[in-house]
């Protein structure tokens, strides 16, 4: 059976629906900078820490792709694979930015994945609560919110 | 390309009952090319008649009745066709359910050949 495990409580109940409702195989909730606050069906911390830094690292990229054509930003991105699909978008909650890579196979489509995931972010928004202010982020905090994560996402 | 399947649409879109028409990726499930009244969601309409589109090919496929090239639901408030076109695409249809759905397939049959071309 893949879990879905979160880091902020308000994102189980919008992510166990979206997963169900899409059919998809992974998704990971994260803020841009790449922090996971949930994720379903990775086995592995290391597959988890590689996907959240290589997407959040695409929306960055993308992002900055739009401001040069002279766009606020990208809607979502979709690259598809013979066997997997990735969506990959951000959206903004009471909670702050969040960005959500979905891989999803041939059992569904990216049609669906996008009627869902609107769903999904008016749930998002409806549960987040409002962002606390934070001071700037120091490497030794980073590494040590990074560990605390890992440990609540995969029970180590 | 675009044009001619607008145009096609177009000619759907007169049939008596017809609120919406559109042309959707296949595998995807995403719209090429819509006509729709207000107040439907086209993105829904076509990712669900995508998925249905591909449940009932697989169901043909396993029961040996081959290639499915038409589809009719029949719902309490509507009807829904869909009709298989060349290069992966799928005419779909939403309607009310009094629709002449005889014209319907008809213009539909009309439309996916513009696919072709």
């Amino acid at each position: 059976m893949t879990a879905t495990t979160v880091v902020e409580p308000w994102t189980e109940a919008p992510l166990v629906r979206y997963v169900g409702q899409a059919s998809a195989r992974l998704v990971v909730v994260m803020t841009p900078a790449g922090q996971v606050l949930a994720q379903h069906g990775f086995p592995r911390a290391v597959d988890l820490m590689g996907v959240s830094a290589l997407g959040a690292a695409i929306v960055a990229s993308s992002g900055a792709l739009a401001e040069l054509v002279g766009e606020r930003s990208f809607g979502a991105l979709f690259h598809a694979g013979e066997r997997h699909g990735i969506h990959l978008a951000s959206c903004r909650t009471p909670r702050g930015p969040l960005v959500v890579l979905t891989v999803f196979g041939r059992e569904t489509s990216i049609g669906l994945v996008e009627v869902f995931f609107e769903e999904f972010v008016a749930a998002l928004q409806a549960a987040a609560p409002a962002a606390e202010a934070r001071g700037p982020v120091l490497a030794g905090d980073f590494e040590a919110e990074l560990g605390r994560s890992l440990a609540t996402l995969f029970g180590r | 390309m675009s044009i001619a399947l607008a145009k096609a649409l177009e000619r759907l879109s007169r049939v008596r009952g017809v609120r919406g028409s559109m042309f959707v990726a296949a595998d995807d499930g995403i719209v090429v090319s819509q006509e729709l009244m207000e107040g439907v969601n086209g993105r829904a309409l076509a990712a669900f008649a995508a998925a249905l589109a591909r449940k009932a090919g697989g169901a043909a496929g396993a029961t040996g009745a081959g290639r499915v090239r038409f589809l009719q639901m029949d719902a309490a408030a509507g009807t829904l066709l869909v009709a298989a076109a060349p290069r992966d695409l799928l005419v779909v249809v939403l309607a009310e359910r009094q629709v002449n759905v005889g014209l319907c397939r008809l213009e539909m049959l009309r439309a996916a050949e513009v696919g072709t071309r």
